[in-house]
């Protein structure tokens, strides 16, 4: 300790205190003590130093000491110096679990994450919720007592500062809940999980982030564009979450406008309005820009002559809507005239930044003269009838030949306060006569090998989870496809095998009443009088006529407004043969649908048939047998004959897929039959309740799209009292068919006395 | 006899002629062809057949059609009195007797049997038959139809049968284009032309937005009543709101898309 002695004798007796004998804390303990002495109390010097050397003695060697060194001092200033028992109590239980590893990374993360916290309640909340993931996820292999370090948690706290920047703790708890529920018997995807990796990650952080979605604003936006500037776009949105580096910047191309993925209200300007100033102005270049070719200009003539154009696009805007003007400039930066040193810094930036605002806002109050001279000669040209992107580039290069200064070359560029958010990167206003060498090329042309598209792509559906009482975005795959066919003479035969039950059938279709009311006059007997003919038939009476006794009006109902989806569940029960009967489940069903299909067909109401197995969430198959706009013709019936069984039953998948062709229908009733054969399952899913939970959902969600769902339960094994799935899932909406041999006389009976 | 004078038209009504349409309708009675004016609602339909009425010094008989109407309602039918019955002339018989202009408004919304009626009318016979009253009115030679009708929410149930259509020259009418829309709610409402330049662009807005959520953007009517609320010291994004929006949607996402491009407008 020969240095240390030469110190003056307070750092001696605070390097004693320490107690430590790691050289690389030595290193570092000037600086460290310099700026903790500078931010802490006297009493909070002594803390930490205490502290620290218990973290010193923990016997992780020396990073735990130092990031507690380095990181401790600002961490205080933004959330209080008391908040160091909690922090030392949080890191002797993670001594004491076998997580100790991650007591580094807890360290590290702590002062990026208090300054985004700033208040030490807020702290402790987070401390609370790093430490229930840290006791759920840390496990014991069943029947060994071996514990193991909680997989995610190294993870969970890299990535903390970055998601307490997105979210808020209620955010980051939900994140972090989802996490745990779903994957701690998993560590692989744990560690996927908590350290962004997994799509699913993503989508739930997505979910969770303040701020205005554009996924929720998008039809708004859509309306602004048609309603405010009669132009339309598709709107593409790029995400914001995962580039801290280079934050992307909106613009616009042949495939649509780009916009951030969620945008915060800042600066008391709404979300929704920020969207709307990025819109305008993009709509503004849109009419009123026109491409320059750029060769011939220095980087900086062309930055000028974006700021210039940027503003006149702006000046037009403002004269179509003079409301927009207090919306861009409250999205404006206003930089103060003196920030920048133009001795030490590059402050081109900041020079246009200015002129920028002062262009837009008529009390700027800069009292430059070269900018108040340009900003004179920008409205002169204004009050011109028509101006052109060209008229304002020469405004702009003579600008830059005015205020060019020695300085602008500086490496140090000023930055602050000049970046106008609601831009567009104006990639649109240059066109460029050759490759130019500073330019990156990413306009080249990239050979794409068209690839043979194998069937749809999947349609992603969330899934409900009873546990969080929430869904999992994008859960569920379900992969639509044409059901194959076989032999549509088969179909016929069995037909013509009931055909006494369709004679039987054909009677109660002719009984149907139809919906809609119309009004009968001329009735003797009816629910109304119809004043009109009574009153002739009186005067025909008193001058001495016959008169009309038919003086009474009734209504009666005319036409039947009812779209029908039949769901088929065709998992591998239905290859189970019927007990005491030749005939399969399938082939039982397969008779049934037949014959309802011919009466629905009979009826005219519109109606669409189709099947569904699942082999996982990743592939939930649905089949099409029969769309609303195919007729009950010999295809449909082929490939009603070739109707296989195999896989799981995810139900609830399914039956959203359905509801979103049935919910295009229009008609009055939307009726949805599910014919299934037992509970919702899945090889992927132990909890049994939660496909049970799932579909119920999914009822509920029916129910709120104007569809009446029906449920049809063959299960032949259901005792009496044991249908209770059955009627947790679908209310009082079921039938249980316990002759599975009368299905076919039984399902069309059904459908007729549904929409009797 | 029916007092003819109670159906003239005493004061000029404004109109603001778009085209030629005037010289046109004129042309059209001198010869008395019956007239059809197509076009939105509340773009002045009804008051160009007033101001027509009125240039030509002829009587005007209104008839709004609505789905109960019957044909006794339009030709007439009879009533009881103390000593029997007497016949009551409907205004389509009153307007052929006395050679007034018979204007039958939002005709698609009466059913279709009984907009027939009005053929031997509409043809080179100029003829109404009173069946019951076993009558044949020989129409007076002032006399005129007109039609008027909304293509706009047409549907299948609403559309007239080829036989009527073919019997009326048309006039197909729009909102004007902003500068005359903006004459025309300035002179009508009396308020200053800059305001009301601003309304028309509100509403221009909305009719952009026809077919994407709304089934008809904001009428001149509307602007009309906007302006006259101004007039009367509304403040004029609460006048806009009342008067413009709310009127016309409940789609939430629309709604606050027009009162942001009336915020947008009134700085």
């Amino acid at each position: 300790m020969t240095e240390t002695k030469q110190l003056d004798p307070a750092m001696a007796a605070y390097w004693q205190k320490l107690d430590t004998r790691f050289p690389q804390a030595e290193a570092v303990f000037a600086d460290c003590m310099a700026e903790a002495l500078a931010s802490l109390t006297t009493e909070g010097v002594d803390a930490y130093l205490e502290a620290a050397s218990a973290i010193g003695k923990l016997g992780r060697g020396v990073e735990p000491l130092l990031a507690f060194m380095e990181e401790w001092p600002s961490t205080a200033v933004a959330v209080g110096e008391a908040a160091l028992p909690a922090v030392m109590d949080t890191i002797r239980v993670m001594q004491k679990s076998p997580n100790g590893r991650a007591i580094d990374p807890f360290i590290r993360a702590l002062a990026p994450v208090a300054r985004c916290l700033q208040s030490a309640e807020q702290l402790q909340e987070y401390l609370e919720i790093t430490l229930d993931l840290m006791a759920r996820t840390t496990g014991s292999i069943h029947g060994h007592h071996t514990t193991f370090p909680s997989p995610g948690l190294p993870d969970f706290l890299a990535q903390a500062p970055n998601l307490l920047r997105q979210l808020t703790l209620g955010g980051l708890k939900n994140w972090a809940d989802y996490g745990v529920r779903n994957y701690h018997t998993h560590p692989e995807r744990q560690k996927d999980f908590f350290s962004l990796q997994s799509a699913d990650s993503r989508a739930v952080l997505q979910r969770e982030r303040h701020g205005t979605l554009l996924v929720d604003v998008e039809r708004k936006l859509d309306v602004y564009l048609r309603a405010l500037w009669q132009d339309s776009e598709h709107l593409v949105p790029y995400s914001t979450a995962f580039d801290e580096i280079r934050k992307p910047i909106p613009y616009y191309d042949k495939l649509g406008i780009r916009l951030p993925d969620v945008l915060d209200d800042s600066d008391g300007v709404r979300g929704i309005d920020r969207y709307r100033a990025i819109l305008a102005h993009i709509v503004g270049h849109r009419r009123w820009s026109e491409a320059q070719i750029a060769d011939n200009w220095s980087p900086f003539q062309r930055m000028a002559v974006e700021f210039f154009e940027d503003c006149r696009v702006d000046t037009l805007l403002i004269r179509e809507y003079p409301g927009m003007r207090r919306l861009f400039l409250a999205l404006h930066p206003n930089p103060e005239e003196a920030a920048c040193d133009p001795q030490t810094t590059s402050c081109l930036r900041h020079r246009l930044a200015m002129l920028s605002r002062a262009l837009l806002d008529p009390d700027h109050g800069y009292l430059d003269a070269d900018l108040n001279d340009f900003v004179a000669r920008f409205h002169t040209l204004m009050t011109q009838e028509i101006t052109t992107t060209e008229d304002i580039a020469q405004l702009a290069l003579s600008y830059v030949a005015r205020t060019r200064r020695q300085s602008d070359q500086l490496a140090k560029v000023y930055f602050d306060n000049t970046v106008i958010e609601y831009r567009d990167d104006n990639r649109q206003l240059w066109k460029f006569i050759e490759a130019g060498d500073e330019e990156e090329a990413f306009d080249e042309q990239r050979k794409i090998e068209p690839q043979e598209i194998q069937g749809l792509p999947p349609r992603h559906y969330a899934e409900w989870d009873y546990h969080s009482q929430s869904y999992r975005p994008d859960w569920v795959s379900v992969y639509e496809a044409l059901h194959p066919s076989g032999n549509a003479a088969d179909i016929d035969r069995l037909l013509q095998k009931h055909a006494a039950l369709a004679k039987q059938l054909k009677r109660m279709l002719d009984a149907l009443k139809p919906q809609d009311k119309v009004r009968i006059r001329y009735q003797e007997e009816g629910s109304e009088l119809d004043l009109d003919v009574a009153i002739r038939s009186l005067i025909d009476y008193k001058s001495g006529a016959l008169p009309d006794p038919r003086i009474n009006m009734s209504h009666r109902t005319n036409g039947r407004s009812i779209a029908v989806m039949l769901l088929l569940d065709l998992s591998e029960s239905l290859n189970e043969k019927v007990a005491g009967g030749e005939q399969t489940i399938l082939e039982l069903s397969q008779e049934a649908v037949s014959l309802l299909a011919w009466a629905i067909d009979k009826l005219g109401d519109p109606f669409a048939i189709a099947g569904f197995h699942s082999n996982t969430r990743h592939e939930v198959r649905y089949q099409h047998i029969k769309g609303y706009s195919e007729h009950w013709n010999d295809e449909v019936k082929a490939r009603l004959a070739k109707m296989e069984a195999g896989y799981s039953t995810r139900m609830g998948a399914a039956m959203r897929h359905a509801a979103h062709y049935l919910s295009a229908q229009k008609a009055d009733k939307k009726l949805m039959l599910i014919l299934t054969d037992g509970k919702p399952s899945d090889v992927d899913t132990h909890d049994e309740r939660l496909l049970i939970e799932d579909a119920r959902q999914a009822v509920k969600e029916l129910d709120q799209q104007g569809i009446f769902p029906y449920c049809i339960s063959l299960d032949a094994n259901l005792k009496a009292g044991d249908d209770d799935y059955v009627r947790h899932i679908f209310g009082q909406q079921y039938t249980i068919i316990d002759h599975i041999e009368r299905l076919p006389e039984r399902l069309p009976q059904l459908f007729i006395s549904l929409t009797r | 006899m029916t007092n003819k004078e109670q159906y003239k038209i005493q004061q000029e009504p404004f109109y603001q002629q778009q085209t030629n349409e005037v010289a046109l309708y004129e042309a059209a009675y001198r010869n008395r062809l019956p007239v059809m004016v197509k076009g939105p609602t509340g773009c002045g339909k009804s008051r160009f057949v007033e101001y027509m009425a009125w240039k030509l010094g002829k009587p005007l008989i209104t008839v709004a059609c609505n789905e109960d109407m019957t044909a006794s309602d339009l030709v007439g039918r009879y009533l009881l009195d103390e000593g029997g019955t007497r016949w009551l002339d409907g205004p389509l018989t009153t307007a052929a007797r006395i050679g007034a202009i018979c204007y039958l408004d939002e005709i698609v919304e009466a059913r279709q049997d009984t907009t027939v009626v009005i053929h031997p009318l509409t043809d080179h016979r100029r003829t109404l038959p009173l069946d019951k009253k076993g009558e044949q009115i020989h129409a007076h030679p002032d006399f005129q139809l007109v039609i008027s009708y909304n293509p706009g929410y047409q549907t299948l149930m609403k559309d007239l049968k080829q036989s009527t259509k073919q019997r009326f020259t048309a006039f197909d009418f729009d909102y004007p284009d902003a500068a005359l829309e903006t004459e025309i709610v300035a002179k009508e409402t009396g308020l200053d032309a800059e305001i009301v330049a601003k309304l028309v662009k509100i509403g221009n807005a909305a009719r952009n937005l026809k077919g994407h959520g709304l089934d008809e953007g904001i009428s001149t009517r509307l602007l009309v009543y906007a302006a006259t609320l101004i007039k009367d010291h509304v403040a004029p994004r609460d006048a806009c709101r009342m008067a413009l929006v709310r009127p016309i949607t409940d789609d939430a996402d629309i709604r606050e898309t027009l009162d942001h491009a009336i915020d947008a407008t009134f700085a």
